[in-house]
């Protein structure tokens, strides 16, 4: 879509950002990266009421241009460098309206750096309920620029912020916030000569952040440095006087438009949740509630709609199989391609649950109580209270949540977090959990309604939980530390989840599951069916010929079949790959075909589920296609005739896949986070140790 | 008195921080001198705490908290 105008949506985080920006744009957006950071981009169009289209930008939510992380770094360099590619016309900036204080100072740094700037003033309906007055026409006076009362929860004022919108001036016409060139007046002086700036505010944000600002080059930079040296400039000094003037600028303003009723002694509602949800012993036990009721939802809800998928899926390759003509294009369309794409949409019920909840909390506010809650426990193994939110997320998916730590100030923190957070169980490894608890654990309730299956599988995500943080209790040791860390964190009002949002959230996880985990897990079936459906040499047709021989005259045509198959599939490139691991594995109670599982998960840990729906149809008959799961059931071992997903054996597999970093996926994102190979170098190297350890352990525990 | 001295409930007006590093990310939280704080809560294991400033709920360290200096 071409648009006329571009619009960057700036904020406070928890002040209904990504509300309105899905308000504007409704389900017409994408996201991306920002271009050579790794911080998510979202893009959207809207139309306004003149008829032309404007593009929003959300930048990532922050209190001040003054970045603690490389997500906040963003907004200035959006914002200030205008040969960005995503430099925008206008500024949005929402301003919560129950919190006026603390979000006009990013709006006054904001404004200084003289963009056109439209003010939304959000949540007006809960500040009117609280008793708060704003005089919002001597607000918009006194600041100088449009100022739009909305509720983005209840789409209240959209139509009038699309009109001023497409009414904004060309030219900032907003009122100076301070005085900035009193702050440091040779300096900006000398930078803007130097430079050839013509915005004070822009020169002495250069001088605070020149070190870590891509768009300068090293020696403006060095200009930049020499300056301050000369002019004997002290940033955090210079930084807190500008603060405190900023405050000032904001008291004054606030102490002419707004009338607040006098309720310090009244207690709030969100302190009165808090009693209850951080309380010593109720908050704990509500916590480890809610996740278990997180997990025994993922287990029985998602069955309903799996089982319809999986059986939609059967009956398409049973008709497949009888009205296309036999032959190897058909077998790679039904047993390759479709068997691949079924493992990949099954699994949809899923991660899509665990993904309503984890959005669900955290926009209801609980999620910062959690990390309010954690924090010292946290501490005490090397993390940080703000590791919770990955670790939970790395419930859903590590690749995002190593993405999310980029919250964490903490050098060594963060680094602690990112290494164990693959450890934490992710709904990749769902699908293998499932299939091999299904196998070998009994469908049954003990107690009043605990499922036998789901204790198998709560089991399952608390011990990656205790081995994450003993992981970390152990790297809290060999990491030195690089500078001292802080916690510092809002902790935002309850509100209801507004289920608009989790919806959108939901739909982009599973979107981006299918497109991006799902052409991994295709490719890797169609490779897997070629390796499966020829050998190397001429093996192939030498069964074919032994077949023949007059003694297989007698055997029953159905059991020939199945023979030739299994045969073909031993000697096929698949077969004998399997068959060079064995050795490796043969310890940890694994066959050859457990063997090219475990090779193919490499890219992807779901894969799994795939590669064993092919080799076990590959080697069945195909007039009766029945689920993976029966066909693994009915498997036998060739020697011995006995069931070859045993107890241990599907126990040994599951230590396996909770310890060994099987994601392509996360071994790129820990090198795009850490920008070194050497970190998931280490990552992949100790968690193949352990993977290896934890299954033989099992595996000769457990027979 | 710092304020990681006070008691659930008990307030305070900020004089002063003695730490710049963290004065500045304190004052940017609107954690200024001048302004009253209440401390609203204290976390489960003791620490951090939670306060009442300029209007919202921040929570911080007891270490970080005893940056702050009050009247």
């Amino acid at each position: 879509m071409k648009a006329d105008i571009r619009v960057a949506l700036v904020g406070n985080p928890n002040t209904g950002k990504s509300t309105l920006f899905n308000v504007l744009t409704g389900l017409n957006q994408k996201i991306g990266n920002f271009p050579g950071v790794t911080v998510d981009k979202k893009v959207g169009y809207s139309k306004l009421p003149d008829g032309r289209v404007a593009e929003i930008v959300d930048l990532p939510g922050t209190y001040s241009l003054y970045p603690k992380s490389q997500d906040e770094s963003i907004v200035f360099s959006v914002l200030a460098d205008r040969a960005n590619p995503l430099s925008p016309d206008l500024v949005i900036i929402i301003l919560d309206a129950t919190n006026l204080k603390r979000n006009l100072l990013l709006y006054s740094q904001v404004a200084d750096l003289k963009i056109p700037v439209i003010v939304a003033l959000n949540m007006m309906d809960l500040a009117k309920k609280a008793g708060t007055i704003i005089d919002v026409s001597l607000f918009s006076k006194n600041l100088g620029v449009p100022v739009v009362p909305i509720s983005a929860r209840k789409a209240e004022g959209i139509e009038q912020l699309k009109t001023a919108i497409s009414y904004a001036n060309k030219i900032a016409l907003q009122e100076d916030s301070i005085d900035v060139r009193s702050i440091a007046p040779q300096l900006i002086e000398s930078i803007s000569n130097e430079l050839d700036l013509d915005n004070p505010y822009f020169a002495l944000q250069l001088a605070h952040q020149h070190e870590t600002l891509k768009f300068l080059s090293a020696k403006q930079s060095d200009r930049i440095e020499e300056l301050e040296k000369e002019h004997s400039f002290h940033s955090q000094k210079a930084q807190g006087a500008e603060t405190i003037a900023r405050y000032n600028f904001i008291n004054d303003l606030l102490y002419d438009t707004v009338k607040k009723p006098d309720t310090a002694g009244d207690e709030t509602t969100s302190n009165k949740i808090d009693k209850v949800l951080t309380h010593k012993i109720f908050g704990f036990v509500l916590f480890f509630a809610i996740l278990m009721f997180m997990f025994q939802a993922i287990f029985s809800w998602a069955v309903y709609p799996m089982e319809l998928i999986a059986d939609a899926f059967v009956w398409v390759q049973n008709t497949l199989h009888h009205v296309l003509p036999t032959g190897p294009l058909t077998s790679l369309l039904v047993d390759g391609i479709i068997a691949g794409l079924s493992g990949v949409i099954v699994f949809i019920p899923q991660i899509a649950i665990l993904f309503a909840f984890i959005s669900i909390l955290e926009d209801t506010g609980y999620m910062s109580r959690v990390t309010f809650m954690m924090d010292k426990l946290m501490r005490k193994v090397g993390l940080n209270g703000k590791s919770v939110v990955p670790l939970i997320g790395g419930f859903a998916c590590a690749v995002p949540s190593i993405m999310s730590t980029r919250t964490i100030e903490n050098w060594k923190d963060r680094m602690i977090t990112i290494m164990v957070t693959p450890l934490v169980t992710c709904s990749a490894r769902l699908p293998v959990y499932t299939l091999l608890i299904a196998l070998v654990v009994p469908n049954k309730n003990v107690w009043w309604f605990f499922n036998l299956q789901g204790l198998a599988l709560t089991g399952m995500y608390v011990f990656s939980l205790v081995s994450a943080v003993v992981v970390a209790w152990v790297f809290k040791f060999i990491l030195k530390s690089r500078e001292r860390g802080y916690f510092i964190m809002e902790l935002p009002v309850y509100r209801l989840p507004r289920w608009n949002n989790v919806a959108y959230a939901v739909y982009e996880r599973c979107k981006s599951f299918v497109l991006n985990a799902g052409s991994v897990i295709i490719a890797v079936s169609i490779v897997l069916w070629v390796m499966a459906s020829y050998g190397p040499g001429n093996r192939f047709e030498k069964i074919d010929q032994k077949y023949q021989q007059s003694q297989y005259k007698t055997v029953n045509a159905d059991q020939l079949q199945k023979d030739i198959a299994s045969e073909k599939l031993e000697n096929s490139y698949a077969g004998v790959f399997g068959h060079v691991i064995e050795p490796v594995i043969r310890p940890l109670g694994f066959d050859w075909k457990i063997g090219i599982a475990l090779i193919t998960s490499f890219a992807a840990r779901e894969v799994f589920v795939g590669t064993m729906a092919t080799i076990y149809s590959v080697n069945g008959n195909a007039d009766n296609m029945q689920s993976v799961q029966q066909k693994m059931h009915q498997a036998k071992n060739t020697q011995t005739g006995q069931p070859v997903f045993t107890f241990a054996v599907a126990f040994s597999l599951m230590m396996f896949y909770a310890f060994a970093m099987q994601c392509a996926s996360t071994i790129a994102v820990v090198y795009r986070e850490t920008k070194s190979w050497r970190w998931p170098a280490i990552q992949f190297a100790y968690m193949t140790v352990l993977a290896y350890a934890a299954s033989f352990v099992a595996y000769h525990l457990l027979r | 008195m710092r304020l990681s001295q006070l008691e659930v409930g008990e307030k305070g007006i900020v004089k002063e921080f003695t730490d710049l590093e963290m004065s500045i990310k304190l004052m940017e939280m609107g954690c200024l001198p001048g302004e009253e704080i209440r401390v609203d809560r204290i976390a489960p294991m003791g620490d951090p705490i939670a306060i009442n400033v300029s209007g919202y709920q921040l929570s911080l360290r007891k270490r970080e908290a005893s940056t702050i200096i009050l009247h």
